[in-house]
């Protein structure tokens, strides 16, 4: 008799325990691979973090924690798919955020389908992506493309230049100069059909190696072709190009995507030598494309020193939009997850999440226009990133380093 | 025009090369090193120098000198714990430590760019120019920076020619790099030497590195092709040769011009790789070599 009372605050501390350890139900993990030496790259992680820890501070998901598992893929293909694996067989994890460099989500498309694990991609634009979930719904339907895909992008580029060089500096002609690389395929060959349709004449197509160190032989041929215009792809390289293009006093202005340029370090990096280079990119730092853009950089600025790249903006918003997916699949359900997340509606940093459905071309792509994710276009003046494009965010007019010769 | 661009561009390229290269060729002369980590320390010298100019508001000056001293300190490092170990190793066959050396100094370089890359990510940096702006010669826009590092790359060749060939240290290095048995005979230290050549070393590279930086901007993804070039060109000029180092940098440096301004930018390495081919086929000892 005495022996059972003693056993009574034991089997009380027993069932607290039980019951705790219920409460502390296993975390959903969302894998995140990325070069994190990379400045676009880097933002990727860093952004979903910030993410799964604001979710976490509100009481999870589903009362689940979320975390965040990371993967360093170097940059490479092979490593991409080796990180894949693990996160999918031995990690767990319930979904994937996956890389900024084309090539790369390309080699994990076949992977997110044979292991039914879904993915997105924040930065990478391959219009390649979607079409290989167009192509192959029913097996690919777990790829999401969370970026623009290079068409857009270059249509998003030739409705500013419409605007800003053609009405308001009447400028005629132009050079193409971007990265060999699987996201300028599609990018160049929309530029190459919608500058013309603007009212700027191409006069040369450059294609350069993302390994190329020297550009004073590239833009002594652009200078030679007289052009009004560099229009660029760049995402690989971006410093060099930049800093000779200043360093030379190239009179041409350069105008299009320059992906290394949507950080606030590329001003440090560059020595300044970016003052007058017009980029087009989703959101970025101070400009309230919608009212959550300038809380999230200011936050990710305060933890992590400097803005993010574009692919920030967009890590953060996939994180958010996979914790919505999740809540209304009930569960971590792979084949239910794409339901949901394919019925996303979400309002996040760089606009309106709608995604277009297996009846598009541009499958499991966020819908691009008005009401849905537009791109802005932004200059560095002065050491300052400055939205000058379109009217309803620009701050201040378009404006260059006087070694840079405009059409009269 | 072209031909003028393409004369003025390649001297400033070429003088690069070969500020970077004799440094290279000098440890080899010297002590029997090929340093593969080169174009780390190189890199070092440029990351450090755009930090220093940038971050802490040294300048373009101050930062230069810090990113020099950085690289002497790399080097040395690098002869420290890297190359002096294995050469006094007891346990490595004598025959067997200059490829101990090789893979030490490869595999340190990649753990410095590493720690590059990971502190200051991949991306390229800028060192702050010394002079900005740029100048017309007959017609041709040349940045004013590119004029001052042929002149400093000129200066510090020339400082060197008179270190080795007017002062006492100087020309205990070349007797080293002749006969080391027989200069320990007379009484000097090799070991001392051989600190004298590898500050010389990290200097020339540091120089070079900073002006690199400065010129066209370096990452720490550059360190491979910095050594491939620097190693290119001394094999080509001659293992141990400090003048063929210095012919073989003008060749590799208006080869490199002239097919990236009249072919095509993207293969501007590949004839220079041809002729490497052909080199070692035809003159193995290289253009000026004595081995």
């Amino acid at each position: 008799m005495k022996r059972k009372y003693w056993m009574l605050p034991a089997t009380a501390a027993f069932a607290t325990l039980a019951f705790n350890s219920a409460q502390a139900a296993p975390p959903i993990k969302i894998g995140v691979i990325a070069e994190a030496s990379s400045v676009s790259g880097a933002s990727i992680p860093k952004a979903a973090q910030l993410a799964a820890d604001e979710i976490n501070a509100e009481g999870g998901v589903l009362g689940r924690k979320i975390e965040i598992v990371t993967y360093d893929d170097h940059n490479s293909a092979t490593d991409a798919v080796r990180a894949f694996q693990r996160a999918a067989r031995e990690d767990k994890v319930s979904f994937v955020i996956a890389s900024y460099i084309s090539e790369v989500v390309l080699a994990l498309e076949p992977w997110s389908a044979r292991l039914h694990m879904p993915m997105i991609t924040p930065g990478a634009a391959s219009d390649e992506i979607s079409h290989n979930i167009y192509k192959d719904y029913n097996h690919m339907k777990y790829v999401f493309h969370g970026y623009f895909p290079s068409t857009f992008i270059a249509d998003s580029v030739c409705d500013a230049a419409k605007d800003l060089l053609v009405d308001e500096h009447h400028m005629k002609t132009a050079v193409v100069m971007s990265e060999d690389a699987a996201w300028t395929l599609p990018l160049d060959a929309e530029y190459l059909k919608c500058l013309p349709k603007i009212g700027l004449k191409v006069v040369d197509h450059i294609r350069v190696s993302p390994d190329t160190t020297d550009f004073t032989p590239i833009f002594n041929k652009i200078e030679g072709e007289k052009p009004d215009v560099i229009i660029t792809g760049i995402s690989h390289v971006g410093v060099q190009p930049t800093v000779q293009w200043a360093a030379q006093h190239v009179p041409i202005p350069m105008f299009g995507v320059s992906s290394q340029a949507t950080t606030s370090t590329f001003w440090k990096d560059t020595n300044g030598a970016t003052n007058g280079v017009v980029f087009q990119t989703a959101a970025s730092a101070g400009v309230p494309v919608t009212p959550k853009t300038n809380p999230f950089s200011d936050n990710y600025e305060k933890k992590f020193g400097a803005t993010p790249s574009y692919a920030g903006y967009t890590s953060y918003d996939d994180v958010y939009m996979i914790a919505d997916a999740i809540k209304a699949a009930g569960g971590t359900n792979p084949d239910k997850l794409v339901t949901a997340m394919e019925k996303t509606d979400y309002v996040g940093t760089i606009g309106r999440y709608v995604f277009n459905g297996k009846t598009s071309p541009f499958t499991h792509t966020f819908k691009v226009g008005k009401g849905y994710i537009t791109g802005i276009v932004v200059q560095w003046q002065d050491g300052k990133q400055v939205p000058i494009w379109p009217a309803n965010v620009a701050k201040a007019k378009m404006t260059f380093p006087s070694f840079v010769k405009l059409p009269q | 025009m072209k031909a003028l661009q393409i004369l003025i561009d390649g001297f400033a390229i070429s003088s690069l090369y070969a500020t970077g290269a004799i440094g290279f060729t000098l440890i080899f002369g010297v002590s029997g090193v090929l340093n593969l980590s080169h174009g780390s320390i190189m890199v070092t010298a440029a990351v450090v120098a755009w930090l220093v100019a940038g971050s802490f508001g040294a300048g373009p000056y101050g930062g230069a000198l810090i990113g020099v001293g950085a690289s002497v300190i790399v080097s040395l490092v690098t002869y420290g714990i890297v190359v002096r170990p294995i050469q006094k190793s007891r346990a490595i066959a004598r025959e067997e430590k200059e490829i101990f050396v090789l893979t030490g100094t490869l595999l340190w370089g990649i753990m410095v760019q590493e720690v590059i890359a990971y502190v200051f990510t991949n991306n390229p940096k800028t060192v702050l120019p010394l002079i900005g702006g740029v100048v017309n010669i007959l017609g041709v826009r040349t940045p004013r920076t590119e004029i001052a590092i042929a002149a400093i790359a000129w200066l510090a060749m020339g400082l060197l020619w008179l270190l080795v060939n007017r002062t006492r240290g100087g020309k205990a290095l070349m007797a080293a790099a002749i006969n080391p048995r027989g200069l320990t005979l007379c009484g000097f230290e090799l070991g001392s030497i051989h600190l004298l050549v590898w500050t010389i070393y990290g200097v020339l590279a540091g120089i070079a590195g900073v002006l690199l930086g400065s010129f066209l901007g370096v990452s720490s993804d550059n360190a491979g092709q910095l050594t491939a070039s620097a190693f290119s060109i001394v094999v080509l000029g001659g293992l141990g040769s400090v003048t063929g180092s210095l012919v073989a940098a003008y060749v590799v440096g208006y080869l490199e011009s002239l097919t990236a301004y009249l072919v095509n930018p993207s293969i501007r390495t590949v004839p220079v790789l041809l002729l490497l081919v052909i080199v070692v086929y035809l003159r193995p000892q290289g253009l000026l070599g004595r081995r």
